[in-house]
């Protein structure tokens, strides 16, 4: 049998529960901060523009030469970056007032074939600025209904107090992925926005494991000291919240280099949420619970009395 | 205690049958075919058709690998894209303009496979190429054009009726008519009530004159507003049709969206300016008094227009003065035909109007002989005279001849626009995504070889770090993939780029239910159970983890389907029938494969795991 961990004895992970959250709530600030003053660099998706990726097969793209002719062809606006590999452009136009946008992209394709007929369109794409808004408001909405619906779930099946910790876990998860994407100005697309969403799943998925051993311990140890017991769930379960952060990551990563440019934004992502989604679902989920004061009793079920039949 | 009862193994086989059959028709993949469809959908399909797409390929020489009918069309598929094109081009020419000849891919699995209802998944836009078009109905527009319609009818309502009004104009959707006292104004209110209680009439009174003010009751514009998407939607499917896609996507979003996807179209320019374009046609008389004047045409060229004409331009800068009446619109036209002159040998289309519209055509031409009569073009908000033609006689039968094309491609393009019908109201695109065929096979190799190798990476580790357990989930891992494969074609979802991304995501969190047993298993083996006692006990207390677990990741799926628009979508779906397989898979399937291996052992002193 091959053991990752070989524990003797349980890890003392709530004493450094005060440095850990310590940790986590200055990655808080720092990513709010981060979002306060550079917010993030959304894509055409939310801001509305168009998008366009060209080829020149088999020959490496001249970018600057593809800059002065759209500069000619009164496009000076527009930004024009390698996308992959030497022979794929991509060119970002902002919105622009009167021009029908869906037309936009085919005079640029026309003035780029004037100059060098070889170039080959791979795709376009071109959202409105209304439609734009629209997304990124039922992107928004659909963050906080998932919250939402799982703070309910958890309150539900487990406990008010669990549910609260795994919620700020989650929300700790999101806003460092958030503010990473803000600190590196990445593009904010539509999928990176599913990514991050996958990532609160996964994030509450891997607490949810934790806190159900936590609550079996609960149940069952004559342990008092909530610590203690903590710290007995969360070693007991940490070969399986590793193993799985590494399998999950295999597949990610896999496509994080194999998946082209279309899913390297949503790997990246996914890859981000993953590692910080273990780290809260260890060592942030459980202090918050704790310090809100959960106990032995809140998992064994009440006798009922029954004052009517008292004389 | 290992053990499964006979029903459970078999529910389990049948399902993994299942599976694997309706997996199967995606590996077979896709062969080039051509499509042939009538325009007109009243068209029958029949032997006849599909014999004349035999007769046409072997006279040009192309073998077809099989021609099939269905109620749509006749469908021939080929070997290759070069035999493809070929036999578009051959069938183009041959079967004339009754037919739309459109490429297109069909499942290459065998017979008995489609027979059973075993199709490919369907792949989305990013994976084949295409267009996607979310386009929007310019909706008080369509009220504008409503009350424009009122307008006219209300003038020919109170001259009929003999009500005299000294006025009747239309300002945005309100139509105002005006009168010299109120006793004129009830009588036209009584008769406009009686024949259109759709409309709303408010009474207003400017200095001397008396008003009446008519606007659409409420739920008069909500039906306007619904006709007119309606009309737009049949519009867009009769253009798309004329420009020869196989399996165009048509659907309403919202009250004043419409979605527009063609798979496989190459020529997007040609497609957006086809779907873009609100031409219309109008027939008006020529203002023969105003246009004598040469000096009223000068002051209408300088922004005088005289009352009741409206000023517009032939294609050489002449300016015509034609009256505001409409004689007749495009929703008359039953057919356009591109074509040529038999005098002048000039390009021409060639219009068919109905019953109604040849009726009011013939009336017009009798009483206005000698008179010039103006064909306008209104395209993008832009009118232009394309031809105002004297009329020598009557014309009678409804068939009518428009000269003044530039060239036989105009009259083509001209043709196909009269022939799709007018749109409604103008519609914008207020989203593209377009995606060349070239990024769409690159995009598939990529999502499908990162699978790949994220599942063998995974199968490495598991295999090495559970030994026979390990085995044991990645099979069942495999079982999750051919269940959620399977699926996704019994429900013809689309594939899309992000769901692949999503099967893949969902494999590798898949395997945490595998885990969380293994892990379990080991711990129960550690504290002292038999191995028996521990495999029974891993199972049943990881469930309720597995559950739990699984169901938040489900109301993060469920949230993102409602939420979330095109690829977000194609996500969520795979993300949540994800977790629904590899509950079954991680757990039952996993569960039986054990129970097969351990079950029987009497005395089991060690697992592999």
């Amino acid at each position: 049998m091959i053991e990752l961990f070989h524990l003797k004895q349980d890890i003392p992970f709530m004493r450094w529960a005060r440095s850990t959250i310590f940790v986590s709530v200055a990655f808080i600030a720092a990513a709010i901060g981060l979002l306060a003053s550079k917010g993030l660099n959304l894509g055409v998706d939310f801001t509305g523009g168009t998008v366009m990726e060209i080829g020149y097969p088999g020959k490496a793209a001249d970018i600057p030469g593809i800059r002065q002719v759209l500069t000619q062809s009164g496009y000076g606006d527009a930004q024009v970056q390698n996308f992959g590999t030497a022979s794929d452009v991509l060119v970002r136009l902002p919105v622009k007032q009167g021009v029908t946008s869906a037309q936009l992209s085919e005079q640029v394709l026309l003035a780029l074939k004037a100059a060098d007929p070889a170039v080959e369109m791979r795709r376009v794409e071109f959202v409105g600025p209304q439609v734009g808004q629209e997304l990124l408001e039922d992107g928004s909405l659909a963050l906080l209904v998932v919250a939402m619906g799982i703070v309910i779930y958890l309150a539900l099946r487990f406990e008010w107090r669990m549910a609260a910790g795994a919620i700020f876990a989650t929300a700790h998860d999101i806003f460092i992925v958030l503010g990473v994407w803000s600190l590196f100005q990445w593009e904010f697309s539509l999928t990176v926005l599913a990514a991050v969403l996958a990532i609160l799943g996964y994030s509450v998925n891997d607490t949810v494991v934790v806190f159900d051993r936590i609550r079996e311990n609960f149940r069952k140890t004559r342990l008092t000291n909530v610590a203690a017991i903590m710290d007995n769930a969360k070693t007991a379960t940490l070969a399986r919240t590793v193993i799985t952060s590494g399998t999950t990551s295999l597949m990610v990563l896999a496509m994080l280099f194999l998946g082209g440019e279309v899913l390297y934004g949503f790997a990246l992502c996914l890859i981000i949420g993953i590692v910080v989604g273990t780290y809260s679902s260890v060592l942030v989920a459980s202090p918050i619970t704790m310090w809100l004061g959960v106990s032995r009793e809140d998992f064994i079920k009440p006798v009922k009395t029954e004052s009517g039949a008292v004389v | 205690m290992n053990r499964y009862p006979l029903w459970k193994y078999l529910v389990i086989a049948v399902a993994l049958v299942i599976a694997f059959v309706y997996t199967l028709p995606n590996f077979y993949g896709e062969v080039p075919a051509v499509q042939v469809t009538p325009v007109r959908t009243t068209e029958k399909v029949d032997g006849a058709l599909m014999q004349r797409v035999e007769t046409v390929l072997k006279a040009g020489g192309i073998t077809p690998l099989g021609v099939a009918m269905d109620a749509r069309g006749v469908k021939a598929r080929f070997a290759d894209p070069d035999t493809q094109i070929k036999a578009k081009d051959a069938l183009q020419q041959n079967l004339g303009q009754g037919y739309t000849v459109a490429l297109n891919l069909l499942s290459a699995s065998p017979e008995w496979l489609t027979s059973i209802g075993a199709l490919p998944m369907y792949l989305g836009l990013d994976l084949r190429g295409g267009v996607h078009f979310l386009m929007q109905v310019d909706m008080p527009k369509a009220l504008e054009k409503a009350a424009e319609r009122y307008q006219g009818d209300i003038r020919t309502l109170l001259r009929e009726k003999k009500v005299r009004y000294t006025g009747i104009g239309r300002e945005g959707q309100e139509v105002a008519i005006r009168f010299r006292d109120a006793a004129q104004r009830d009588e036209a209110r009584k008769a406009i009530e009686s024949a259109y209680p759709e409309l709303q009439l408010d009474d207003g009174q400017s200095g001397e004159e008396m008003l009446l003010a008519a606007t659409l009751k409420k739920q008069a514009q909500v039906k306007t507003q619904e006709d007119a998407l309606k009309q737009n939607l049949t519009t867009l499917r009769n253009r798309v049709n004329e420009l020869g896609v196989a399996e165009p996507v048509i659907q309403q979003q919202g009250i004043d969206r419409v979605v527009v996807q063609l798979p496989g179209v190459q020529d997007t320019a040609k497609a957006k300016e086809i779907l873009g374009r609100t031409a219309t046609l109008e027939i008006r008389m020529v203002d023969e008094e105003k246009m004598q004047d040469p000096a009223a045409v000068q002051a209408a060229v300088a922004g005088q227009v005289p009352f009741g004409t409206e000023i517009y331009y032939e294609r050489n800068g002449v300016p015509v003065l034609v009256k505001k009446t409409v004689v007749l619109t495009g929703d008359y036209i039953t057919d356009a035909q591109p074509g040529f002159d038999n005098q002048s040998n000039q390009a021409a289309v060639h219009v068919n109007l109905d019953g109604r519209g040849a009726r009011i055509f013939k009336n017009v031409t009798r009483e206005n002989v000698g008179k010039r009569m103006a064909i306008l073009l209104i395209e993008k908000g832009k009118t232009e005279v394309v031809t105002a033609p004297v009329i020598r006689e009557e014309i009678g039968g409804g068939r009518v001849q428009i000269t003044g094309m530039d060239s036989p491609q105009e009259a083509n393009d001209v043709a196909l626009l009269l022939r799709a019908g007018a749109l409604a109201a103008p519609m914008e695109i207020v989203e593209e995504r377009t995606v060349g065929p070239s990024l769409g096979k690159d995009n598939i190799e990529k999502g499908f070889n990162s699978t790949l190798y994220g599942f063998a990476a995974i199968a490495v580790f598991m295999v090495i770090y559970y030994q026979l357990f390990g085995i044991v989930s990645v099979l069942a891992l495999a079982t999750n993939m051919f269940l959620l494969v399977a699926l996704l074609s019994m429900m013809q979802a689309t594939l899309t780029l992000p769901g692949i991304a999503g099967i893949a995501l969902t494999l590798g969190m898949a395997i945490d239910a595998n885990v969380i047993i293994a892990e379990r298993i080991r711990e129960e083996l550690r504290n002292g159970m038999t191995p028996q006692a521990a495999l029974a006990a891993g199972y049943e207390r990881a469930w309720d983890t597995i559950l739990d677990s699984n169901i938040t990741t489900l109301i993060a799926g469920i949230a993102l389907f409602w939420l979330g628009s095109g690829p977000v979508r194609g996500f969520a779906v795979v993300l949540c029938l994800g977790i629904l397989t590899s509950m079954f898979s991680a757990v039952l399937v996993s569960r039986a494969m054990v129970n097969l291996t351990y079950g029987r052992a009497k005395r089991l002193t060690k697992l592999s795991i």
